[in-house]
């Protein structure tokens, strides 16, 4: 076979040899997928061989040669009715299985480990609870459900593993989860696939998924040292959140303390479940999240956060189950709460940081 | 007479073309540039269109060449963004949605109807003119610099990240979305009002049921697009913020009033292939249509669920589960009036005396493709397999399945069967079977690997991709070149035949339809005669006796 060209035919044995209709099934749902997407080519295949007999048989028994009148035939509502009934039957089975599917791949269990993931023009910033961050890549253990929470911080992004059959737009603005349960140690693709500008093609990364224990040691080896709800600590210190979240009978702002999760009273009437997507509006647009009994004085943070700040600051909030870690951050700002309060006495919401004005007032 | 083909010619030694017809009456470049002869805006249409293909084939042919090798080695991944929105820009708007109505349509929905012109005749000619304008601003773009947001102008992409022209191509889409609203209004007033005497609804030709259908979705939901692109325009210029989240907008209500076009838009494209179809199957079998009028309510079937099946270009975008839900039962269903179509045509040939010219070789490898374009969208309508292979290149390949293999086959059938009546001329036979033969393996190599990566999870809109991508990519590319001659041979052999072709007489064919019981070319006024209907559609045996008294009169 040398007259084709040597490259060529390098290229066909590989592919024939290698030969895949879908990537490896890396994850819990992926065999599942691949069943209904079997169920589907073998649904097609019998729809088009039929098509294709019904032409092919027609067109010989048929031709003009062989059958120079046409016998008119008006039509057959029998035949309607079936080629109407089966197929419509079929689509409903298809659509009650994909729609299985579909909750199962985008309805977490309790229990998942959540990871965060920000989306941006060109790479994928990966939040690990932690403190180990990672770009283009994300590490996960076999054996347990990992839930991704995705934000974009410009244009719309979709996180897809395909050797999950997992995918996810990463959209501004919004939140969105996906979860999945990685079953086989190795290394997989990690793609954007919702077209989002210059370097679209160039913002792909690995995935790797590794045995608990070695996922320990890599959990280990690469932490910063600094988890995301200390990160978040931090921030909640220097923006002086502290100055009105201090849980103090007299406080402007209410204890955060639990807060994660619980149901909340809104000033306008209603209540919200205090989750990922109510904390990130109530930091960057709290005026139109306000919890009953409170004045809305709380500055917006818009444009001064990071989506990583605001994961970092909502993580440092799930996390908070007493006031005394509070208290705490209230007093690593070295701020005197007193002095601070006094100088607070009457500023509009407009004021943003109060530590700094705070301390340049007086 | 063969028994191989159905065509009958006259005595090409006597034959002549009618001195007096639409092209011969006027003369001179403003008489066609001012003309409000629908044939004639037909013809400027056509090759309009035709012209339009060929730049965004040319496009197609520049992705396929840089998807050769998994880097991006022969553009800059800006310019291959720029190509493959370009590609898709100009296919859709400037070749796909105008296509079969603004040609075929525009041509034969007043000589099947037995009608003078469409009701609209001015209005008509604006349309043409409304598209030019609208296409050369496209083309204009592409020369200052193109466009990259991809043909969706996903925001915020669209609005606050890319530099390029998006407020010329959008004015540009904008302008021709006029247009198609012009030509739906057109046909809907003219199928309405303008019928022979005797012509009922349920006596029409199925083109006309699927291009009305085609009419209502372009009078409905092109206005959302042009809302949606003047929406794009604020926000780009003034930042009015209602695709903004930081102003309180929603970066997803872009995609609802985008596809709540572009989703019946692909129908747009389609109807009216399906109606072109439906003519050829049933004149090549001789046959009426099986179930006519299920064909026929198949297609406002389509109209009317193709609106409410939109968001299932969203499913993996965070919008609720019940709405997916909702939307995936509706897609099911939309897909159940194309499963009908397809039955129905298979079994017109029941019984039939089928003879295989080109009209139904193409017509053949419609049916064939459109089977797995249809059979693929449902793979995706299923909302669980959608999360895996939306954005993928399953996409692009069941995209190009339904529109390149259903629409662009119908087209060719289309030109090829109306051909002899719009020039006077037939087109070479032999030729122009293989060009459909070879469009046909040009086109399975070039898209079936496609669906393949998909599968595999190659991304769609990649400059550059994994390596273990390439072979599949090599067939691809291999095949768009065989595609390419596919495409050209007609374009050479239909141009040749306008002055070498036999001269084809009334009715080469031996079709039942009006638009072939009067000269060819047609006079401007179509018809001597307004014909009166006396008989239902696809009525061989009315034709054969027509024929034998004409036949009795000459001799007499």
């Amino acid at each position: 076979m040398n007259h084709i060209s040597p490259v060529i035919w390098q290229f066909l044995v590989k592919w024939l040899t290698n030969f895949a209709l879908l990537p490896p099934e890396a994850s819990k749902i992926a065999p599942q997928m691949d069943a209904l997407l079997f169920f589907l080519v073998l649904v097609s295949l019998i729809g088009l061989t039929i098509v294709v007999l019904l032409v092919v048989s027609f067109s010989i028994l048929y031709n003009k040669k062989r059958h120079p009148v046409a016998v008119q035939v008006e039509g057959s509502t029998l035949l309607e009715a079936i080629w109407t009934i089966i197929p419509l039957g079929l689509f409903l089975v298809i659509f009650v299985w994909g729609a299985l599917i579909y909750f199962r791949v985008f309805t977490p269990p309790a229990n998942a480990m959540n990871i965060y993931v920000v989306g941006k023009q060109w790479m994928w910033k990966v939040e690990h609870p932690g403190g180990q961050h990672e770009i283009n890549a994300l590490h996960v253990p076999t054996g347990r459900a990992v839930q991704l929470t995705l934000i974009s911080q410009d244009v719309f992004h979709s996180f897809s593993i395909p050797a999950f059959r997992v995918k996810r737009e990463a959209i501004p603005g919004r939140y969105t989860t996906v979860w999945f349960e990685a079953t086989t140690p190795g290394t997989y693709h990690l793609f954007c696939t919702q077209y989002c500008g210059t370097n679209h093609s160039q913002m792909t990364g690995d995935v790797v998924v590794m045995s608990p224990e070695e996922y320990r040691k890599w959990l280990a080896s690469s932490t910063s040292g600094v988890s995301l709800a200390q990160n978040g600590e931090r921030l909640f210190a220097s923006l002086s959140c502290a100055a009105c979240h201090n849980a103090r009978p007299d406080a402007r702002g209410p204890s955060l303390a639990n807060v994660y999760g619980a149901k909340l009273a809104l000033a306008s009437g209603g209540t919200v479940i205090a989750d990922d997507a109510y904390l990130r509006e109530a930091i960057l647009n709290p005026s139109q999240h306000i919890t009953q009994g409170y004045a809305p004085i709380m500055p917006t943070y818009q444009g001064q956060i990071s989506e990583e700040g605001v994961i970092a600051l909502i993580e440092y909030i799930k996390n908070l189950n007493s006031d005394y870690r509070i208290e705490q951050t209230l007093n690593s700002t070295e701020m005197p709460p007193g002095s601070e309060g006094a100088a607070k006495g009457g500023v509009t919401p407009a004021v943003k940081g109060p530590v700094t004005k705070g301390t340049v007032k007086p | 007479m063969s028994t191989h083909t159905i065509v009958s010619l006259p005595d090409q030694s006597t034959a002549r073309i009618p001195k007096d017809n639409y092209i011969t009456r006027e003369n001179g470049l403003l008489s066609w540039l001012l003309t409000s002869d629908h044939k004639r805006i037909a013809i400027l249409y056509l090759i309009s269109i035709t012209f339009f293909f060929f730049i965004g084939g040319a496009l197609a042919g520049l992705i396929r060449l840089e998807l050769l090798t998994p880097q991006a080695d022969l553009m800059a991944s800006d310019t291959y963004n720029k190509v493959f929105t370009m590609h898709g820009v100009i296919m859709i708007f400037f070749f796909l949605v105008p296509s079969v109505p603004a040609t075929l349509g525009n041509f034969f929905i007043p000589m099947m109807i037995g009608a003078k012109d469409l009701a609209l005749p001015k209005v008509n000619l604006l349309s043409w003119y409304l598209y030019m304008a609208g296409g050369l601003l496209a083309l204009y773009t592409m020369t200052v610099g193109g466009v990259d947001t991809g043909w969706t102008f996903t925001t915020p992409l669209s609005t606050h990240y890319v530099n390029t022209n998006v407020l010329t191509t959008g004015l540009a889409v904008f302008i021709a979305g006029f247009s198609s609203i012009l030509t739906g209004l057109n046909f809907i007033v003219t199928i309405h009002k303008m019928r022979a005497p005797g012509l009922t609804w349920f006596r029409l030709p199925l083109f006309i049921w699927s291009n009305y259908a085609a009419s209502i979705l372009m009078v409905l939901g092109t206005p959302v697009l042009a809302i949606a692109i003047v929406l794009i325009a604020l926000e780009r210029t003034l930042g009015i913020g209602v695709f903004d989240p930081t102003k309180g907008g929603d970066p997803l209500l872009f995609q609802h009033l985008f596809w709540f076009y572009s989703h019946p838009a692909v129908y747009i494209m389609i109807l009216p292939g399906m109606g072109v179809i439906s003519e050829v199957i049933s004149n090549f079998s001789r046959k009426r249509v099986f179930g006519y009028t299920a064909v026929a309510f198949s297609s406002v079937a389509i109209a009317v669920f193709g609106f409410f099946v939109w968001a299932h270009h969203m499913f993996i975008m965070g919008i609720s589960n019940y709405a997916v839900l909702v939307f995936s039962l509706l897609s099911m269903l939309v897909a159940v009036p194309s499963a009908i179509k397809i039955f129905n045509w298979s079994l017109t040939l029941y019984k039939g005396s089928i003879t295989f010219e080109t009209p139904m070789l193409y017509a053949f490898g419609f049916m064939g493709l459109f089977t797995i374009g249809g059979m693929t969208g449902v793979f995706l309508g299923s909302s669980g397999t959608d999360i895996h292979l939306t954005e993928t290149y399953f996409i692009v390949a069941h995209f190009h399945f339904v529109m390149v293999g259903g629409m662009l086959m119908a087209f060719l059938a289309g030109i090829h069967f109306w051909w002899p009546k719009m020039t006077g001329r037939m087109y070479p036979e032999k030729i122009s079977q293989l060009a459909a033969v070879v469009t046909f393996i040009g086109f399975n190599l070039t898209f079936f690997p496609q669906f393949i990566l998909g599968m595999l999870g190659m991304p769609r809109r990649y400059a550059a991709y994994p390596p273990e991508f390439q072979i599949l990519n090599v067939f691809s590319t291999a095949g768009a070149t065989i595609l390419g001659v596919g495409y050209l041979l007609p374009v050479l052999y239909l141009v040749w035949s306008l002055r070498y072709g036999a001269i084809a007489g009334d009715n080469p064919w031996q079709a039942t339809g009006l638009e072939w019981q009067t000269q060819s070319p047609p006079l401007t006024e179509n018809f001597a005669v307004i014909p009166i209907m006396d008989h239902e559609a696809y009525d061989y045996e009315w034709l054969e006796k027509q024929q034998k008294e004409k036949g009795v009169t000459s001799v007499g």
